[in-house]
């Protein structure tokens, strides 16, 4: 864990044994684990896998010369050919392009969603925890109420009160997502507030909020990462599970859930209208799980330094 | 008017098996510069005496029932969080027992030393640093301008404690609590983080209150010194008071555990059975089961009232026990009644 070699000689006696040059800036947990991240043949073929797709769905569509919603009647359902590499849907739609803009707003959904869900998870986790007692009780009592409402109906109740639009989607899949995030956060932040860091920080005058934003947060970052990077796909499937069931993004926008939506119903005939979008969705799927378990074992503080 | 004065305090924790009197009216007080050792067995309510003082409690269950703190002329107990945070950190700091776990592992020395400082000083990031490498050279880290920027795990547990050392006199306060500074830590360690803790004190005139097991290290480096068993105060004044005119059987005891002080190849002497448990009413006196001394009359009754000996030294006046003689005499007499286990010996 720690440079005992080093430690030793310091730890011996009061007097300047080393030379101030020898001594090693810091290096903090985190630059150790980005060191443990980039040994991680998979973990980092993943990333630079996820990247480029990232750069495929987000600056493909400007360099295609097709639309993603023209269509193209007399090329209906060709295979896949140099003008049209995916080949192209029933009406006429070049699939690569709308495999791009697909994956934006998949990826975007993944994104935001993660983001929303990791903001109020974890200062509501955080607070939860730190405060404890009953305010704690009924918090979580209040997440395990939310837990406990089947997902799809409560996704089809919204859409028949409001409407149907991707914010809501957004609205209703953040309302999911972060109630994991909330019981990983304060279970981490229970056992971290009995540390003495947190009482020393109490006996120096510290205000709680500063308490738990600055001292007890960075602290379980780690693990949050994790999940957070676990739960883009976890997301992403969701987002796909409700545009296929038609509740999700409206056609003619596509996401990849739609485009596998679409794909399936002519899976027979035109085969790559289901593969295309479903290899990408599921590579990066794949993907990402890899960074996630690569991030939790390079964040892990009982994994060995070396 | 003494910097410190502790009336009564009484802590208690109303837990579900019952009230646990961890602190049973407590009083002490502490001039200017002046160090306080808080003695007595593990359980005897030192370190809750500390945290009463401190404020850090955790109520519910804890609960302050009664008493005052005076500290610098307002009452500690009665202040509003917010007055609270004030003092915390600025006039009075605390040193936990284990370095390991008192720093912040994801944040850099010098993030924490500055974040301590500027809490309670206006003052800009590049003051506040210089500072902080200042007050590190201060308690001996060698190279303190690079380490400054080191993460915690690359420390060792004297050089942690150093820092905690250096964090929690960085805005120069009155009073500083070390609860059990140097238990944790290795016995070369514990004499040089004891030095400067004496040293520190010294340049800044900081009063300490230093809770310890150690009755050399209070013989060594407190003015005064309170003895406490079983959440009550047992006997307190001068060092000299105390070392060299013990009143209190518990005292005399304690003193007869000190290694250094017994004959060698003699097997160590041990105050015979358990501390009480407080979690029990305790009547009359709480150290009446181990008492060495011939007991007299019905344990049962009234609790000892403190009485004054001599000016500034003080003990909670026993009547059960006829505590005349010297302890040796009374050990020697009844060397058979000590051999045998008196309550519980475990």
């Amino acid at each position: 864990m720690t440079d005992h070699s080093e430690t030793a000689v310091l730890g011996k006696d009061s007097a300047p044994v080393i030379a101030e040059e020898e001594l090693v800036e810091g290096s903090s947990l985190w630059k150790d684990a980005w060191a443990r991240l980039r040994k991680n043949k998979v973990a980092v073929g993943s990333l630079v896998v996820f990247v480029l797709i990232c750069l495929f769905c987000v600056l493909g569509p400007f360099l295609s010369p097709y639309d993603s919603n023209a269509q193209d009647l007399f090329s209906g359902a060709e295979g896949p050919s140099a003008d049209h590499w995916f080949g192209t849907d029933t009406l006429g739609r070049d699939l690569m392009v709308r495999v791009m803009v697909g994956g934006r707003i998949s990826l975007m959904v993944g994104l935001v969603a993660t983001v929303v869900a990791l903001a109020i998870g974890v200062i509501y986790g955080a607070t939860a925890g730190y405060i404890g007692g009953k305010v704690d009780a009924s918090m979580m009592r209040f997440v395990d109420l939310l837990y406990a409402l089947p997902f799809t109906i409560f996704v089809i109740l919204l859409m028949v009160a409001f409407g149907r639009s991707m914010w809501l989607m957004f609205v209703a899949i953040g309302c999911v997502e972060w109630l994991s995030m909330a019981r990983i956060v304060r279970s981490g932040v229970l056992s971290l507030k009995k540390q003495e860091f947190v009482e020393a920080a109490v006996s120096l005058g510290y205000s709680h909020s500063r308490i738990i934003l600055r001292h007890l947060i960075p602290n379980v970052l780690g693990p949050v990462i994790v999940i957070a990077t676990l739960t883009v796909p976890a997301v992403m499937l969701l987002e796909a599970f409700l545009s296929f069931l038609g509740l999700g993004v409206q056609p003619p926008n596509a996401s990849w859930g739609v485009l596998i939506n679409e794909g399936q119903a002519n899976m027979e005939i035109y085969p790559w209208l289901l593969l295309f979008p479903a290899a990408f969705f599921a590579v990066t799927l794949f993907c990402l799980n890899f960074i996630g378990d690569g991030l939790r074992d390079a964040l892990d503080p009982k994994s060995a330094k070396d | 008017m003494p910097l410190l004065d502790v009336d009564d305090l009484t802590t208690y924790f109303h837990t579900r098996d019952g009230v646990v009197r961890a602190v049973d009216g407590v009083s002490f007080n502490l001039e200017r510069g002046e160090t306080l050792g808080i003695v007595g067995e593990s359980g005897s309510g030192k370190s809750v005496t500390c945290y009463s003082l401190m404020r850090l409690i955790p109520e519910p269950p804890g609960r302050i029932e009664r008493g005052t703190a005076m500290f610098d002329g307002r009452d500690l107990l009665q202040m509003s969080p917010k007055e609270l945070r004030k003092v915390r950190g600025d006039k009075i700091s605390m040193i936990f027992q284990d370095p390991m776990t008192s720093l912040n592992p994801y944040l850099r020395i010098s993030t924490q030393l500055i974040e301590a400082l500027q809490m309670h000083r206006d003052i800009d990031s590049k003051a506040a640093l210089n500072k902080a490498i200042e007050a590190l050279e201060e308690v001996g880290i060698p190279g303190a301008s690079k380490r400054v920027f080191s993460y915690p795990h690359e420390f060792s547990g004297g050089m942690r404690q150093r820092v905690m050392i250096a964090m929690a006199l960085i805005t120069e306060p009155d009073l500083l609590i070390a609860d059990e500074p140097t238990t944790a830590l290795d016995v070369t360690v514990q004499a040089q983080i004891m030095e400067i803790i004496k040293q520190r004190q010294n340049d800044l005139g900081t009063a300490v209150i230093l809770v310890t097991h150690d009755l050399g290290v209070v013989a060594g480096s407190c003015d005064k010194v309170l003895v406490m068993y079983g959440g009550r105060e047992m006997e307190s004044g001068s060092a000299d008071q105390i070392f060299y005119r013990p009143r209190h059987p518990y005292t005399r005891a304690l003193q007869k555990t000190i290694p250094s002080l017994q004959e060698k190849g003699q097997e160590l002497f041990t105050i015979p059975g358990l501390p009480p448990d407080v979690s029990k009413p305790i009547h009359g006196c709480a150290f009446h089961p181990r008492c060495p001394y011939p007991k007299i009359g019905s344990p049962e009754g009234e609790r000892p009232q403190l009485e004054d000996i001599e000016p500034g030294h003080c003990w909670a006046a026993c009547g059960f026990c006829d505590s005349s003689a010297p302890i040796e005499t009374v050990l020697a007499k009844a060397d058979d009644h000590v051999a045998e286990p008196v309550d519980g010996d475990a």
